[in-house]
């Protein structure tokens, strides 16, 4: 594999470094870490910087910016360590968010489970003892791109489309899970209901979540996510937050 | 107290905008803003202020206004009919607008969004560092009747102003560059595309345009295999049905569907203010001829207050006409007039 890492302009917005053409673990941890190192080193030329599923993107003005004067500084950053192994970036979180599994508020567990090849009880034993990362966050403000789940969960999208799920489902594909920030048509199943707020734009922290956070869904039963939306006006349905060092 | 301009109608697309809220695309927030900065820019000069005061824009037709202290106004981008207490006035020009009188801004009689400035701004409050409405995501709403919005104090100055039209509401060439999946497109499809006349659909809004034409859809090679990728504004997107998608500012962040190029930036007005039916061609251009037309794009924009001119009134139509100081210090309409940007 020598096409990656691979430099490229998009537009006249920036430039983009990817480090695979399909989803992978190492890939993304990659485009998360190679992120964290840009943003540390302050480029001025840089004005904001993201991550997809396995690149990173750094807004540069290519009008006013030489492109050849950045790509010498960044093939040097990109040859100074192997990113595909490369330690996460500190400060992360991990959120414990309390999930309602099944039952009319999440319809398609049954249906999510039969394809993974699990009994609906093994399925939830799965999904609530998983611990997934923000691979990216996407599609709507805040809503972040879970994985990656066993490889029983690579279980495709549906044929039609869900014609809404609401805010704070959890649903499953290619063995990845996504929160939801707004009520959506998805082709993904719903498999879990939550009361967590991925997007609170009148707060503080607007945004939730950021990539590379860690995420648990542990099981909860209806009644109590009932009890903590009662008495939620935080968004945070409940979640535990720790740093990740 | 604050001056207030008061929404007697609204049209059904009327929001506040600005130059949008970059810096929060790692969060899944596009910048969003005014689809045509161009018009952004032209309002500044006309009233002699900074471009990052917001404004209304209006898709499509515009609404009724009023204020509760007189207001110095500019109109810019679609030119739609506009009125002050029944009496026309010019497109593309400050004017001012007296305590009391009515503004009535009607349908778009070239293009598709329009603008209203106001002397000092909407004074709407600021969300994440921008006052645009971001209806995608959930920021802000569109503007109602009996709306009040609240503007910011003028800094003054005159008014009767006027800036020439440009050709970007009238289709046309739009200019591409390759983008990181271009070369997923085999070089037969890219000729065919740069070939291919389109038209501008009715299928469109903030967030993107679509473009219909005759014959078979576009393709890339693996095109529903690609993963998700970054999107900026001008992207040109392939989707399902081969149809491209021209996307704009208030766009998701990532998608899916393979990008064939991305329109420049000063072109991208050209698509947006585009009514429905119009023609357009893309042409590929190289990152140095769009990097030097983009360089010159900023210096006109600089240079915007320049191209302004006095209106020229026809005296039987002015009412108060006996007010006026006819005998000195008169503008004579031919006079280029400087004024600090």
């Amino acid at each position: 594999m020598t096409d990656f890492p691979k430099i490229q302009t998009v537009g006249l917005s920036g430039i983009l470094v990817s480090f695979a053409d399909t989803m992978s673990e190492p890939a993304n941890r990659a485009a998360l870490s190679f992120r964290a190192a840009i943003d540390g080193s302050d480029w001025v030329e840089v004005s904001e910087t993201s991550t997809s599923l396995v690149s990173t993107f750094l807004q540069v003005d290519l009008v006013a910016v030489p492109v050849d004067a950045i790509l010498t500084r960044l093939n040097d950053l990109l040859d100074s360590r192997d990113w595909y192994t490369a330690d996460l970036p500190d400060n992360r979180t991990l959120w414990h968010i309390p999930t309602v599994y099944g039952t009319d508020l999440a319809p398609q567990l049954e249906e999510a489970a039969n394809l993974a090849g699990l009994d609906p009880d093994a399925a939830i034993k799965e999904l609530s003892s998983a611990r997934v990362r923000v691979l990216t966050i996407g599609f709507a403000p805040g809503q972040p791109y879970l994985g990656e789940l066993p490889k029983n969960w690579d279980i495709s999208r549906q044929q039609g489309l869900t014609k809404s799920v609401p805010a704070g489902a959890l649903i499953v594909a290619i063995r990845q899970l996504v929160l939801f920030t707004n009520a959506s048509p998805t082709g993904w199943r719903h498999v879990g209901q939550t009361g967590f707020k991925t997007f609170r734009p009148s707060s503080e922290t607007p945004f939730a979540l950021s990539p590379g956070d860690e995420l648990c869904f542990p099981a909860v039963p209806r009644a109590e996510l009932e009890k903590i939306m009662a008495h939620d006006s935080t968004g945070m349905g409940g979640a535990e937050t720790e740093v990740l060092a | 107290m604050t001056a207030t301009l008061t929404i007697a109608q609204a049209g059904p697309a009327l929001t506040i905008q600005d130059l949008g809220r970059p810096g929060w695309r790692a969060q899944g927030l596009t910048k969003g803003g005014a689809a045509d900065p161009v018009a952004v820019y032209e309002g500044a000069a006309l009233l002699g202020q900074s471009p990052d005061l917001a404004m209304i824009e209006m898709i499509g037709t515009g609404g009724t206004f009023t204020a509760d202290t007189d207001l110095r106004i500019a109109l810019t981008g679609a030119n739609m009919t506009a009125k002050i207490d029944g009496e026309a006035i010019v497109w593309n020009a400050s004017h001012s607008l007296p305590a009391g009188a009515k503004l009535t801004l009607g349908g778009a009689t070239s293009g598709t969004y329009g603008y209203l400035h106001i002397g000092g701004g909407i004074a709407s409050d600021p969300l994440l560092g921008a006052r645009a409405t971001h209806l995608s995501a959930g920021l802000g709403a569109a503007l109602q009747s009996g709306d009040t919005l609240h503007v910011g104090v003028d800094k003054g100055g005159d008014t009767g102003f006027k800036l020439p039209r440009d050709g970007r509401f009238d289709g046309g060439v739009v200019r591409v560059v390759t983008s990181m999946q271009t070369d997923r497109f085999a070089p037969e499809e890219r000729d065919r595309f740069a070939n291919t006349p389109f038209t501008r659909d009715p299928r469109a809004n903030r967030m993107g345009v679509r473009m219909d034409h005759d014959g078979a859809g576009f393709s890339a090679e693996g095109g529903l295999t690609i993963l998700s990728e970054v999107i900026v504004p001008g992207d040109i997107q392939i989707t399902g049905d081969g149809a491209p998608f021209v996307l704009m500012g208030e766009s998701q962040t990532t998608g899916g569907y393979p990008r064939i190029g991305t329109v420049i930036p000063r072109d991208l007005p050209r698509v947006a203010q585009a009514p429905a039916g119009t023609k357009i061609t893309f042409e590929f251009i190289t990152l140095d001829q769009a990097i030097a037309l983009e360089t010159q794009h900023r210096r006109d924009i600089k240079a915007l207050a320049g191209q302004m001119t006095a209106l020229i009134r026809d005296p039987s139509t002015i009412r108060d006409l006996l007010s006026y100081q006819l005998i000195s210090g008169a503008v004579s309409g031919h006079e280029t007039f400087e004024k600090d940007s």
